[in-house]
């Protein structure tokens, strides 16, 4: 018996061992690759170019300075990117809730001619490649001339993140008690006052995580950003306007990093922030019961 | 007015509810996608776009000429290898991420975020990091290095004796890097909601860590991992901006979505770039009807 036991514990103990050294350097190995760059870009934001060129192999910054930050927000127009970002994002929200809340609805609660068929178009529409749409999309804004402005990229980023929305929001509003709706209705609530007063409130977590998505795909977009605003400087969107100022000679490295920043905080910031009150949200409901 | 069941009431508010989100799909997706496939077989430049009718004369001639263009072939190549490494990579270090990070420890919010920030990030602000930080004048990897390295920039180098494709596997890397922690939030998600008696069993069955994770934790992720392999393929497969903002397609990096953009802007052929993608867009179905039999094939093995 206890032959054949000995190998087995003996092997049992070393992978237990070596897990046990293993498993912390693998965690410190991937908070190193994934948090040194971040690092390393608020590092080279707040230092001179004359510091990088002399120094390229320094982390800590001898002398700290914002001038990098002053520069690429009034000198390179990072403000009138950042505003025209904010608008494009805050609008696609907008328009993608106000569409894929009632076709969730619809899609979770109600029995209509094709609602099977739904899925099938709302999963095409999510794996299709978006440079296939590129094309015709980019040839129809040149002929109407919508191209260069900020409506047209709020019109194809809302049909890229309506489907999914929707379906994000179907997979909740199914959660929501029928029992609570029907008290509605009985109570004189029409099917829209419904919507609004029973099952949006209690759908708060999920409304977040989709308004978090859309503002994530307008925010970080590139593909169509750069083919419909290229040509208007005044039109560019954070993305587009790092994606080119970073080839010019003139701008230095540090205070394109400071752009840079300026890109990914926000969306850390919004990403960080949601996904605690999401989290909130869910055991504020679990809670009640 | 004739009075309506409410039956039919309900379907009728169903499909008013649901049409602003068919209607918009409609016009943005599913309209440009067949304009796409006729403007593909349609000889169209900006300059003579409104004179080529819906009518117009059809021809196969952007399809010959996408195809025998000099590097079409090699940028389908590199394409493959781009979205098969970039998957692989991706999953395999989204697994191991998931198993180190399923149990409670000190900071684990800390890393946990930290993890996340790659895949949250704008594309734009980490292929600028990454250009940066592999530059050979001031990169800072490139101080760590005996050699400074032109990562993003050389076709092939040396390493270990072997001839490698240097920028290819920077841009592997980079592909991985920022999808791995979309794997690891999957992976996760499924590994939190496993029962833990199978677990548990294993133990007092007295199987080693090595063999819980073959015989109990990999047979139950399978699934999840296989969706991931779809869902990562189809985006690689197709995706621009990575390779666009990193090498612009040089270096022995073109992929196929490059090629379509520069038929599109640098030489303004609408009619070839339609063609380009419809050929990456075929491709893609065949490889995803090849992988799904093979698949297909593995999953009935398994369940044996």
């Amino acid at each position: 018996m206890s032959r054949a036991v000995e190998p087995t514990m003996s092997r049992d103990r070393f992978e237990r061992g070596l897990l046990k050294v293993l498993r912390p350097v693998v965690i410190a190995f991937l908070f190193l690759i994934t948090g040194f760059p971040f690092l390393y870009m608020v590092m080279l934001s707040v230092r001179d170019i004359q510091e990088l060129i002399l120094e390229p192999g320094s982390l800590w910054p001898r002398a700290f300075t914002l001038d990098t930050y002053e520069n690429v927000l009034t000198r390179q127009g990072f403000l009138i990117f950042l505003k025209n970002s904010a608008i494009v994002s805050v609008a696609s929200v907008l328009v993608t809730l106000l569409i894929s809340i009632p076709g969730a609805y619809a899609v979770a609660r109600l029995r209509f001619f094709g609602r099977r068929q739904v899925h099938f178009l709302f999963l095409a529409v999510y794996l299709f490649p978006a440079i296939v749409l590129a094309i015709p999309l980019f040839v129809f804004f040149t002929m109407i001339g919508l191209r260069g402005s900020l409506i047209g990229l709020v019109l194809v980023y809302i049909a890229q993140t309506v489907p999914v929305t929707v379906y994000m929001l179907r997979n909740y509003f199914e959660t929501v008690p029928q029992s609570v709706e029907e008290a509605a209705a009985i109570d004189g609530c029409t099917r829209l006052s419904t919507i609004w007063r029973v099952v949006l409130p209690l759908s708060k977590p999920a409304l977040m995580a989709t308004g978090l998505y859309a503002f994530m795909i307008a925010w970080n977009e590139f593909l169509f950003a750069l083919l419909f605003l290229v040509e208007r400087r005044e039109s560019w969107t954070v993305s587009l306007g790092l994606s080119q100022l970073a080839g010019s000679i003139e701008i230095p490295t540090t205070v394109l990093m400071a752009g840079s920043v300026v890109l990914t905080l926000p969306i850390v910031i919004v990403f960080f922030a949601s996904e605690r009150l999401l989290t909130e949200g869910l055991t504020a409901g679990a809670e009640k019961g | 007015m004739s009075p309506r069941t409410l039956r039919q009431q309900e379907g009728r508010a169903g499909l008013t509810l649901i049409s602003p989100t068919l209607i918009i799909t409609l016009v943005v997706v599913v309209l440009p996608l067949l304009w796409a496939i006729m403007l593909a077989f349609q000889d169209v430049r900006l300059i003579n776009i409104r004179q080529v009718g819906l009518f117009g004369n059809y021809t196969l001639e952007n399809f010959a000429y996408v195809v025998s263009e000099p590097g079409f072939w090699s940028s389908l190549v590199n394409t493959l290898i781009y979205t098969v490494a970039g998957t692989a990579l991706s999953i395999a270090i989204g697994l191991v991420t998931a198993l180190a990070l399923r149990d409670r420890f000190r900071g684990r919010t800390i890393v946990r975020a930290s993890i996340l920030i790659p895949y949250v990030a704008p594309v734009v602000a980490v292929a600028f990091l990454w250009e940066t930080m592999l530059n050979p004048q001031y990169g800072i990897v490139n101080t760590w290095l005996d050699e400074p390295v032109a990562f993003l920039s050389q076709a092939q180098g040396e390493f270990l004796g072997i001839q490698v494709p240097v920028a290819l596997l920077t841009v592997i890397a980079f592909e991985a890097w920022r999808y791995f922690p979309f794997a690891f939030l999957f992976i996760l998600a499924r590994l939190q909601a496993l029962p833990s008696e199978l677990d548990e069993a294993a133990v007092v069955d007295g199987a080693t860590p090595t063999q819980r994770f073959r015989y109990v934790i990999m047979p139950q992720l399978w699934r999840i991992i296989a969706l991931l392999a779809v869902l990562r393929f189809v985006f690689t497969f197709t995706k621009f901006d990575d390779v666009y903002l990193l090498t612009g397609g040089g270096a022995g990096t073109e992929v196929v979505s490059v090629r379509v953009y520069n038929f599109l802007t640098a030489r303004d052929d609408i009619g070839a770039a339609a063609a380009q993608s419809i050929v990456l867009a075929v491709f893609l179905v065949v490889f995803l009807i090849v992988y799904l039999k093979f698949f297909a094939g593995g999953e009935r093995e398994q369940g044996r």
